[in-house]
């Protein structure tokens, strides 16, 4: 297994290092910069993988503008400038994009500060007498099935020691 | 006439779940036992109605009744029985028509196996599911009827979408509606309890039950689509980030929030308010999904049918938000904690650690999923493709499976945090053995090897849970290794399901990481007779041919030899299929499988009147099978952790009688 994947590695920097040798563009550097693009007329479907005419004509295009020693991204500016933002498979970080950016960062920012608060108060409030009323039994303090209760606590602290 | 039948049965469906609705309101405001027992026989006989629909839907489909507009645009002449069978579910209409059955059979099940049990909530949760399906039959008889005549009989019909006549396809639409129908229960439930003020223990655990059922389908819905993309769609992958995908994982990740959750409530009383919230976000997210994938909102390559029902469906939904925001707020006093937190380090915040891991990963998927429809709103529309996914998911992910190794550690109350540590010390180090392998042969970044050694932690963890308790059982009990593990199970069979399932988890996690980050592909222009190599694989290619299928198939099919050095291991024969009638082509796969990695091959592109020539794609996809097996590893958990328990039964039962004494005495 060691051997085999020292060779694949091998291998693969032969196959690199020949493409570039030789100057000359294969479809695996083609497929590179179109798996980064969606297709522009077919929705949500990458442009590496996309079959339809319109999507090998834009392929074709990637491998001209390669050929023609474009950068991977200049191409993509390219066919932004173009096509627009839908055409990018990562949405640009500029302008309303940004929320997609931010947003999970800040509900995971928020969410974290917020659940140690949280944590926080219920344990600062646990010298209170819990004010709370089971709604099942009317019974003010003590949950009724306490006993089930410390009995399944004990199995628990037994399973775990 | 036939057609007739079916749809006057579903028209009286309608009417007896508007009769259900009616009756049970009526019964529980006025208390009035038996306007709800007419309301249960209501709902109970809708069932019936809405499969003699379905009945004559598919008979009609297999007798290629195509003055039906329905049957002629999923069906043809030349389809195979099987495939007119389950064009029922092959296009808008017929999915909503089978959506209602799934519906009714779900509320029929649940109306009459807790009758006696939650009699309290009985009313309230038929007016909440039959409103449901009110909707639901609504929009099918008047929006969406899969009855509806064509002017001319055509002569034939334009058959079933090629991407659908799959064995996959077959079963995964199924799995996921009544995973997705299936979440319905517990909300109609949880709302019954909020209405009648009944918020004892008898909801959470009629409610956990279904949702785990739910559940069960919805991951098994995920799994086998997975397994469809990988075998038809033709890209190398399983999952692509599609909204579609997105719809169904969302409610998925919701309910696997609550499953975990639903336990701090049922073993201290707390967090009452959260879970009930959870149980109407996992509907909301069934409900929102059904509308992206019905409405063709964000159209996308599983949208197979759309229409424009998009309207309805959001008004359905606001109208379901405002109703459940409302009664929760209402009942907001009746949900507070029992009980108190008692320590940071608790089995308590170890499940709220993973609620919250769970809902950024929801709401991160959720803005990416929603993300394109606002931006058209505002101008340009963008694209949020599987890169941004990937980046914003993927660390949220490697915690929440660390999480899942450490969390069996804890205890509730409180836990030893030294104790604890020296637990965890052994596997830790364990762990680094997998990426001392790696950068002995130097595979693999640190982002991979972390990746790998939370993955291998998280499964000795879990696995020694498994020893211990086998360990102990053969201390005590003196069994042998196997009677103690089956018995072990058996009689924890919710928490040792658990951990099968966490398991599953861990073998997936090894496959995603697999074909993550160290899948490998390449494509190109092959002769007859010239070699590729990839990996350690040689394919050679042999040419193609040409020849007609069935339906009205044409088929493109190479023929090519996969080595191992000098060694022949297989002769595989990928190829595309154009269906000449639709003219659409298909790329169908095919691979060399083995544990460790797929050597997967597509005939991509070929010149018609060229047979010694064909652009070949090829993909070595690294422990994908792992993925497969941890799916089936996961599945099998569930159904252990599900399964009905008739000692579990006994105590709930007794438990209610002893509380209605206490009730009774008080």
């Amino acid at each position: 297994m060691r051997f085999s994947a020292f060779i694949l590695i091998l291998l693969l920097y032969l196959l690199v290092g020949t493409a570039s040798a030789q100057g000359e563009v294969t479809a695996d550097d083609v497929n590179a910069i179109a798996k980064q693009l969606f297709c522009p007329v077919c929705e949500n479907e990458p442009l590496d993988q996309c079959g339809t005419k319109a999507c090998q004509d834009w392929r074709a295009e990637i491998r001209l503008q390669l050929e023609q020693g474009a950068t991977e991204q200049e191409i993509k500016d390219n066919f932004q400038r173009r096509y627009g933002d839908r055409v990018l498979a990562e949405p640009p970080r500029e302008g309303i994009n940004w929320i997609l950016w931010l947003l999970p960062v800040a509900l995971v920012l928020f969410g974290g500060i917020w659940f140690a608060r949280y944590l926080r108060q219920l344990q600062a409030g646990k010298s209170d007498p819990a004010p709370v009323v089971s709604s099942a039994s009317g019974n003010p303090t003590a949950p009724p099935p306490q006993d089930d209760y410390v009995a399944r606590i004990e199995d628990e602290l037994r399973d775990n020691e | 006439m036939l057609a007739d039948i079916g749809y006057a049965s579903l028209v009286t469906a309608l009417i007896a779940s508007v009769f259900a609705a009616f009756a049970s309101w009526y019964g529980a405001r006025t208390g009035n036992h038996r306007w709800v027992e007419s309301a249960r026989n209501a709902i109970a006989i809708t069932f019936p109605l809405i499969l003699v629909a379905c009945l004559t839907m598919i008979v009609s489909l297999v007798r290629n009744d195509f003055s039906l507009e329905y049957v002629a645009s999923v069906t043809s002449l030349d389809m195979p029985t099987y495939l007119k069978v389950t064009a029922l579910w092959g296009g808008q209409k017929g999915s909503l028509l089978f959506w209602n059955l799934l519906l009714s059979l779900f509320t029929a099940a649940a109306m009459q196996r807790k009758w006696r049990e939650d009699r309290e909530l009985m009313p309230y949760a038929l007016l909440v599911a039959s409103f449901t399906q009110i909707f639901f039959l609504i929009i099918t008889i008047f929006f969406e009827n899969p009855f509806t005549r064509l002017p001319v009989v055509p002569l034939d019909g334009r058959g079933l979408n090629p991407l659908l006549r799959h064995p996959g396809m077959i079963i995964h639409p199924p799995m996921l509606y009544l995973g997705f129908v299936g979440f319905t229960i517990p909300y109609v439930f949880a709302m019954a309890a909020l209405m009648s003020g009944h918020l004892d223990d008898a909801w959470i655990r009629t409610t956990r039950r279904w949702t785990l059922v739910a559940w069960l389908f919805l991951s098994l819905g995920l799994i086998l689509g997975g397994r469809w993309a990988y075998d038809v769609l033709g890209w190398g992958g399983y999952w692509g980030w599609d909204p579609v995908e997105n719809a169904s994982l969302m409610p998925w990740l919701a309910g696997t929030a609550f499953l975990h959750s639903v336990m701090i409530q049922e073993k201290r009383g707390m967090f009452k308010l959260w879970n009930m919230v959870l149980i109407v976000i996992t509907f909301l997210l069934v409900i929102s999904g059904t509308f992206i994938v019905r409405s063709g909102v964000i159209s996308s390559v599983h949208s197979f049918a759309q229409s424009a029902i998009g309207p309805l469906f959001f008004g359905f939904l606001v109208i379901m938000l405002v109703f459940s925001v409302y009664w929760i707020i209402r009942r907001h006093d009746a949900l507070s904690a029992e009980n108190r937190l008692n320590s940071f380090l608790s089995r308590e915040s170890a499940f709220l650690a993973n609620n919250f891991l769970i809902i950024a990963i929801l709401a991160a998927v959720f803005i990416g999923t929603y993300f394109p429809i606002m931006s058209e709103m505002f101008g340009d529309k963008v694209v949020v493709g599987p890169p941004y996914y990937e980046k914003v998911t993927g660390p949220l992910f490697a915690l929440l499976v660390l999480l899942m190794g450490i969390a069996p550690l804890t205890m509730w109350f409180r836990t030893n945090g030294m104790k604890m540590l020296r637990a965890m010390a052994w596997p830790a180090v364990g762990a680094l053995i997998p990426i001392v392998i790696m950068i002995v042969v130097g595979l693999g970044s640190p982002g991979t090897w972390l990746g790998l050694w939370i993955a291998t932690f998280a499964g000795i963890l879990t696995v020694r849970e498994y020893l211990k308790g086998t360990w102990a059982r053969m201390r005590s009990k003196h069994e042998n290794p196997f009677r103690a593990l089956y018995s072990l199970v058996a009689r924890n069979r919710r928490r040792y399901g658990g951990y099968l399932i966490h398991l599953g988890v861990v073998a997936m996690a090894f496959g995603i990481i697999g074909i993550e980050f160290f899948q490998q592909e390449t494509q190109l222009l092959m002769q007859t007779g010239q070699t590729v190599d990839l990996g350690r694989y040689t394919l050679l290619f042999n040419g193609v041919d040409r020849f007609a299928g069935r339906d009205d198939l044409i088929i493109t099919e190479a023929t090519m030899d996969v080595y191992i050095g000098d060694r022949l291991v297989k002769t595989i024969n990928p190829r595309t299929e154009l269906y000449t009638r639709t003219g659409q082509p298909m790329t169908i796969p095919d691979l060399r499988s083995t544990p460790l990695e797929d050597f997967y091959v597509l005939l991509v592109a070929w010149e018609p009147q060229l047979a010694d020539q064909a652009t070949v794609r090829i993909y070595l996809n690294p422990l994908v099978n792992w993925v497969w097996a941890g799916g089936i590893i996961f599945i099998f958990g569930t159904l252990i952790a599900a399964w009905p328990d008739r000692a579990d039964e006994k105590a709930i039962a007794a438990s209610r009688a002893r509380q209605r004494v206490a009730v009774a005495t008080d």
